[in-house]
């Protein structure tokens, strides 16, 4: 990252309006003469780091939760090694990385990662598990190997519980991911920071940027609640 | 930057050198911390329990509880901290709040889970034995609903402590204090402080699922630790 000198002392009040210099509640003038050079690119940044999280998150948790499928034993010491690491504060986890892959992208996804992984993998172990007894009676009854069973009964049914989970982990690491500006210019949390830094916390770019957070928070999820919808039309019409 | 060069060692070292150097000055911000996140959570236990609970005696408002807790989990802790402090200032107030409300959502939706969906026949039979409401809720509806009380606490509880060192930003005090600040701690008090509230989120954590054995009837006893919810609500 490259910072180059910026031009006022202070950079994101810019010359500012009499809205913005008294700092009042919430100025649009300000929020559309800096959409495109502060809160567009947090935004993109935002979905990137979320995006790159759990596509790997859930590449990691569903290999794991079918080894766990398979392998009885192993599925509560994982439960309860997650849980624990969920508990495991997202500032001191960026930090406790820090001496290993610096204050970098890589450390905010490999934290992010972490996460979603620990939400993922208990839900999509429990999906697998949903099936009713008297459902995996017929496949067999039927000729169905396990491997087939698998695939077209067990995660079919599945589904519901996935993106149950998918939705809780898409809209952690959404939140986490603005903790992520702690350790560098990345992100919707990037401009909440520089904001609380000001003299006096500068607003607008407090709500603006925790309200595109939040915006973007309950869009993924409701995204979710749709393909839920689609993938699975059977299971409740209920939102949680 | 290889992993784990000796470098790298070193940093953790210090970090654990920093703990035992000072271990009277971190216990006082892990008492503040505890301070702040329970306020918070007995902030939220007051206004989400019993709400949670009347809804689903009643069996009515799931859009209530299950919006809340939706748009809980989508407010951010660093947007609520920053949002607040705007708000109330600088201190100890505002970060109550914000944390109170990021703890709101998991008390409320999981009460009205476990009072609203009590097996309905226990309920039957109880009103059959003539029990009034307030006995039915006190003696049959809230003993069959405590392990989602339980769970319910515990979500809430490891994320209002797993939260407060952001709280530092905004005044919060505790063990994010030396967090957030490298240039008066430097990293071996940034990461021994980082190591400290791991230990303490996880020791909360541990003591609920404890207190959650101790507490729960033993004819109620059904969850497991770290099994989720098919819905998702288990782990947060």
């Amino acid at each position: 990252m490259t910072h180059a000198a910026p031009p006022v002392v202070i950079p994101n009040f810019g010359q500012g309006s009499a809205c913005v210099r008294g700092d009042h509640p919430f100025c649009w003038d300000w929020v559309r003469a800096h959409w495109g050079d502060t809160l567009g690119p947090a935004l993109v940044q935002h979905v990137e780091l979320t995006a790159i999280a759990i596509g790997i998150g859930f590449a990691l948790a569903f290999t794991l939760a079918l080894v766990a499928h398979r392998l009885r034993i192993v599925e509560q010491p994982i439960a309860i090694f997650a849980a624990l690491l969920y508990t495991i504060p997202s500032l001191a986890l960026f930090q406790l990385l820090v001496p290993f892959t610096g204050l970098s992208w890589t450390t905010i996804e490999i934290a992010l990662v972490a996460y979603t992984l620990v939400i993922l993998f208990p839900n999509i172990v429990a999906g697998l598990r949903s099936a009713p007894a008297d459902v995996l009676e017929a496949a067999r009854g039927m000729g169905l190997t396990r491997r087939q069973t698998l695939w077209r009964v067990e995660l079919p049914l599945a589904v519901p519980a996935i993106i149950g989970g998918l939705r809780i982990a898409v809209v952690s690491t959404i939140a986490i991911a603005t903790v992520a500006a702690f350790l560098g210019p990345y992100g919707l949390g990037s401009p909440i920071f520089i904001a609380l830094k000001e003299p006096t916390p500068f607003k607008t770019e407090i709500y603006s940027a925790g309200a595109l957070a939040v915006a973007l928070a309950l869009a993924c999820d409701a995204a979710l609640v749709l393909l839920r919808r689609l993938l699975a039309p059977w299971a409740g019409r209920r939102l949680a | 930057m290889t992993l784990a060069d000796a470098a790298n060692l070193h940093t953790f070292v210090d970090a654990f050198r920093f703990i035992a150097d000072h271990p009277g000055f971190l216990a006082t911000k892990a008492v503040e911390q505890l301070q702040l996140s329970g306020a918070a959570i007995g902030l939220a236990l007051l206004v989400a329990l019993p709400v949670g609970v009347v809804l689903g005696h009643v069996h009515r408002g799931s859009g209530i509880a299950v919006g809340t807790s939706i748009v809980g989990r989508a407010l951010p802790s660093l947007v609520l901290i920053a949002a607040f402090l705007t708000l109330l200032g600088i201190g100890f107030v505002n970060n109550m709040v914000a944390l109170a409300v990021l703890a709101t959502g998991p008390i409320l939706i999981n009460s009205f889970d476990g009072v609203d969906r009590v097996d309905r026949d226990a309920v039957e039979a109880a009103r059959g034995m003539g029990m009034t409401g307030s006995q039915l809720l006190r003696q049959v509806e809230l003993p069959l609903a405590l392990p989602l009380l339980f769970t319910g606490l515990r979500v809430a509880a490891v994320t209002v402590v797993a939260t407060a060192p952001i709280a530092a930003v905004a005044g919060g005090g505790g063990l994010g204090d030396v967090i957030v600040n490298q240039a008066s701690y430097r990293l071996s008090g940034v990461l021994g402080a980082s190591i400290c509230v791991m230990i303490l989120s996880a020791g909360v954590f541990l003591a609920l699922v404890g207190l959650q054995a101790v507490v729960t009837p033993r004819g109620v006893r059904r969850t497991r630790v770290g099994g989720a919810d098919p819905q998702g609500k288990e782990l947060e």
